[in-house]
């Protein structure tokens, strides 16, 4: 243990990244905290709905009451072992629970329930797949254990600047999320990376995000928190260099801000140790708005967390067959089910990339099975929606409209009830909250006029409005139709399919089609 | 010693009650009348709950009258260790930190006595966090041995003891975490049982030591004691360590004698460090069983001697975590300080008395970085030591025996500023906790001071069936106690 001082080092300059890479080797490590969506918490009975009024989702289990007793969430086992699996994991036969002992108000035992030495799953790996100049590249990024735990509560601090602890007038604390059950995913030692170290923490959170939804057993919203990210980074002068002392990043919660804490440390750290300075081994806490991370608690005056087996627990021991039904019933790997999809939907390398990115890959999925082809699904979510949950700043995945809805727009254009721009106000009012697409078509009075007679007499109409661009058409000059269609759909107030006018006005006027 | 409303057990009153013969209320207002008398000079109850008591018992006398059975214990008034969780009724653990706090719930036990027709009269004092074997580390003062008010009951279930000693109740529930139900019913006279850990629900005990503490019954006799534990057995769904079993019948078992069965007195604990009175009654004890038909040998438990040690770094570790949560920040105590850390500081500081605060150090040493291998693993190891021994044991046994207590009770204060001497008290029931197996101690006569001697019966987990049958053989084989003069010469 290092007994140096932990006063602030003086600001250095943050070093380009391409000087990074090229002076120092990063070593990464990954943890990630999965909230299971289990209907109750890990040790009782309460709710674990989010979002519900503060303090209403408690027990004398869960408030840790004198004389209380925990009862394992036999779901959130099942859970475990299968995130466990889906990680190509060693399932453990027998291990315990244990407590780590620490003094917090959001912890209503002031220990935390977790797992120690003997986590339920240890000793897998997980493929990511990242983009490289030289096409794409698929990278095993090794999972040293995956444990299970329960949440601690959260504070609020009130008054002061910081909205930390230090310096707060007072502090309300919400037990509504003590005991939720999660899973805290480590990676090994993540080395070798080189420049690409950002990128990699970036995609294997996503895959591991994608994996876990796969799954069916969280949420995984990073934005609610039920998947939160801590980022370790350390650096190196060379790839045969012991490792450097490492800072710790806590709750980086969206993609976007894992790649950028990493590549911020990486910057940061070089920095100093270009300067001749050292790295803290510590606790970082990161920032969003500015892009920064800032010093936490300090590593060397770390608590003792004091494990020891949780007496009030019997110790967990998943029967072998029960292992192998579990194995049996897990889904695709996301690469594979990735690959399998790209073929069915013969999208190209950089189509599926782009669903991919989008996080789009489950809703064209659903829209596909919904009815919709491929391409349209694809057209829709990474189109309209894609633009008006931006617009909103909402994720694909929780943008009000269903795979369902998108499905019943394209058919609806498909029978030419609607026109593109018509299906894009169905999904504007779909998103708005107006009902499922039947319901904005008929409120909105939208739908194409296939009522023959109404169209033939606007037809009739517009060719005698424009006779002299009625006679163009006449001698086959169709490209001068468009006038004649104008005209149409604009009596019509656009409630017409254009194609099908289109049509019918060279029908009419005796020109080839 | 006697008391004014005779000598009726739980068994004689549930079953007159059941039977219209008699009401509860009838039957609770002597109990309250003798808490009343002399509860101000013993101090066995942090709490008297006499107004919900009576309205209980004319509630149970309703529905007898309505044709209703109210089950086993039908007006059986019972006293409960203050580290009970009772809905509603303040439960302190004896502490200061608890100060103000009402449980939301009942303890299981609790609901299972209220269920089968007992009367609570109160909740009875007992050594901070049942920490302590005579009750004086309670933060509202020590209670004292009916027997000799200038005794200690022992403890840490001293309250619960004396209540039935006293005849403030016929029964009452303790717990024992390292003899905390036996060794102050040795003292105080009267027959407490530990059972077998996980055959008796903690969920609602307030916890010390969790994979020690169990709960058990106090009573003047075999019978009412094997009734009280019929009815708080068996599985409980809300602790995970509760044996998924059904209660074992032993009210039954009693008259079956001991014929045949082997019985070993531990050499180990029938030697140094125990009271040659003490002893000489165990010997006894073997003796009057072998008469009455059993097998009786010598026993060796070597490992029995390391577990005072090894007790001394388990129980403290367990309690240092288990005691973390009274931090001022969700109930009782807060001393208010300028930061949430200082705040926790003050309100633990002015909450917990000295041997809390020395079991939390002590414990948090023993798990600290560095050492927890040394200490808490070592200490699992000689635990492991030990349940081998008492298995070998068991191979050539079905019960073994020793002393309750290395003495009969002592003088208040003759201990208290030495924790060391008060700590070898429990050098005879600690092996058991550690072991998770079941044991009682059962009156046996009395020492040289005329004061109460316990033979403490040891029987494998499960075995509370030869137990019984055990503690009922010495129950009817004891010398009366009462009979005794202290120069040991029996009266005509």
């Amino acid at each position: 243990m290092t007994t140096g001082t932990s006063a602030a080092a003086s600001p250095v300059a943050l070093p380009p990244y391409e000087q990074v890479v090229a002076e120092y080797d990063p070593v990464l490590g990954l943890e990630v905290h999965v909230e299971l969506s289990t209907a109750t918490k890990m040790f009782c009975g309460c709710s674990t709905a989010f979002g519900a009024p503060p303090n209403t989702h408690v027990c004398p289990v869960c408030l840790g009451l004198p004389g209380s007793l925990p009862v394992v969430n036999a779901a959130a086992v099942e859970a475990a072992v299968r995130i466990g699996l889906a990680l190509n994991c060693h399932i453990a036969p027998w291990c315990r629970f244990a407590r780590k002992n620490y003094f917090y108000p959001d912890m209503p035992k002031d220990f935390q329930v977790s797992q120690y030495d003997e986590p339920i799953a240890s000793d897998g790996w997980l493929d990511v797949e990242i983009p490289t100049d030289d096409g794409p590249r698929t990278l095993r990024v090794g999972i040293e254990r995956a444990h299970m735990e329960e949440d601690t509560g959260k504070t609020l601090h009130v008054g002061g600047t910081t909205g930390r602890i230090q310096g707060a007038e007072y502090s309300l604390v919400d037990y509504n999320r003590a005991g939720i059950p999660l899973i805290e995913i480590v990676t090994k030692p993540l080395e070798g990376v080189g420049s690409l170290a950002p990128v990699v923490a970036r995609a294997y959170v996503a895959e591991l995000r994608d994996l876990v939804r796969g799954l069916g057993v969280s949420d995984v919203r990073m934005e609610e928190g039920s998947l939160r990210c801590d980022v370790n980074v350390s650096l190196r002068p060379s790839a045969d260099a012991p490792y450097g002392l490492r800072t710790e990043t806590k709750n980086v919660n969206s993609l976007r801000s894992v790649e950028r804490a990493v590549t911020y440390e990486m910057r940061r750290q070089a920095g100093l140790l270009s300067a001749g300075q050292r790295v803290h081994q510590e606790t970082r806490h990161w920032h969003e708005d500015t892009g920064l991370t800032t010093s936490g608690r300090s590593k060397e005056q770390a608590e003792d967390y004091r494990y020891f087996p949780e007496p009030d627990l019997v110790p967990v021991a998943p029967r072998d067959e029960w292992v192998e039904q579990l194995r049996a019933g897990l889904p695709e790997q996301p690469s594979v089910r990735r690959r399998r999809l790209q073929q069915q939907w013969g999208f190209s390398e950089l189509e599926m990339r782009d669903v991919v990115n989008a996080g789009a890959v489950d809703l064209v999925a659903h829209t596909v099975a919904a009815g919709a082809s491929p391409a349209s699904a694809k057209k829709w979510w990474l189109g309209e929606v894609a633009r008006r949950a931006n617009e909103a700043g909402h994720d694909l995945d929780s943008a009000a409209i269903t795979p369902q809805h998108v499905a019943r727009v394209q058919a609806l254009v498909e029978q030419g009830t609607l026109t593109d721009k018509m299906a894009r106000a169905v999904i504007e009012g779909v998103m708005a909250g107006e009902g499922d697409p039947d319901a904005v078509v008929q409120a909105r009075g939208l739908g194409v006029v296939s009522d023959d007679a109404a169209l033939l007499a606007a037809v009739d109409r517009a060719i005698d409005a424009l006779p002299d661009v009625a006679a163009k058409v006449r001698e086959g000059k169709t490209a001068a139709v468009g006038a004649l269609i104008g005209a149409v759909m604009k009596d019509l107030r656009g409630q017409a399919d254009a194609a099908g006018v289109r049509a019918l006005l060279l029908d009419r006027l005796g020109s080839p089609s | 010693m006697s008391t004014s409303h005779g000598t009726a057990t739980a068994v004689d009153i549930a079953a007159a009650v059941r039977a219209g013969e008699r009401s509860a209320v009838e039957v609770l207002e002597p109990y309250l009348a003798a808490i009343e008398a002399r509860d101000a000079e013993l101090h066995a109850f942090n709490l008297v709950t006499a107004d919900e008591a009576r309205d209980a018992a004319a509630a149970l006398d309703r529905r007898v009258a309505a044709g209703e059975d109210p089950g086993p214990l039908a007006g059986v008034p019972v006293a409960l260790k203050d580290n009970l969780c009772t809905r509603g009724v303040p439960t302190t653990c004896s502490s200061r930190i608890l100060e103000g706090w009402r449980p939301p719930y009942d303890a299981t036990v609790v609901a299972r006595l209220t269920a089968a027709g007992a009367v609570s009269v109160g909740k009875t004092n007992l050594d901070e966090f049942a920490m302590g074997s005579s009750t004086e580390n309670s933060a509202f003062g020590p209670t004292r041995n009916p027997h000799d008010p200038t005794r200690v009951p022992g403890g840490s279930s001293g309250g619960s003891a004396a209540a039935v000693a006293a005849g403030f109740a016929p029964v009452a529930l303790g717990s024992d975490t390292g003899g905390s139900i036996r060794q102050p019913a040795a003292l105080c006279g009267v027959v407490g049982v530990k059972p077998t850990y996980g055959l008796v629900s903690r969920y609602g005990l307030v916890a010390f030591a969790s994979s020690l503490d169990q709960i058990g019954p106090f009573a003047t006799t075999v019978r009412d004691a094997a009734l009280l534990l019929e009815v708080i057995a068996g599985h409980d769904p809300c602790d995970s360590t509760s044996i998924p079993q059904p209660a074992p019948g032993l009210v039954d078992v009693l008259d079956r004698g001991v014929e045949g069965l082997r019985v070993g007195v531990i050499a180990e604990l029938t030697g140094e460090g125990i009271a040659p009175d003490v002893a000489r009654r165990v010997t006894e004890a073997a003796e009057a069983l072998e008469r009455a038909g059993a097998t009786v040998g010598e026993a060796s438990v070597p490992a029995a001697a390391l577990g005072l040690s090894a007790y001394y770094l388990i129980a403290p570790a367990e309690a240092s975590s288990n005691l973390a949560r009274y931090d001022g920040v969700r109930y009782g105590l807060r001393v208010d300080a300028r930061t949430t850390g200082e705040m926790m500081e003050a309100s633990r500081t002015a909450g917990f008395g000295d041997e809390v605060k020395r079991r939390i150090m002590l414990g948090t040493y023993a798990l600290s970085a560095g050492y927890r291998d040394a200490y808490y693993g070592k200490a699992l190891r000689v635990r492991t030591l030990i349940a081998r021994d008492f298995a070998a044991a068991y191979e050539r046994f079905d019960v073994l025996l020793s002393p309750t207590s290395p003495t009969t009770a002592f003088p208040i204060g003759d201990k208290a500023a030495d924790p060391l001497s008060m700590y070898l008290n429990d050098v005879c029931t600690i092996p058991t906790n550690l072991v998770g197996d079941a044991a009682m101690s059962v009156p046996f006569g009395t020492g040289d001071d005329g004061l109460p001697v316990g033979v403490q019966v040891l029987a494998p987990a499960l075995g509370e069936v030869p137990m019984f049958r055990v503690g009922a053989a010495l129950e009817a084989a004891a010398p009366g106690a009462a009979a005794v003069r202290p120069d040991g010469e029996e009266q005509p």
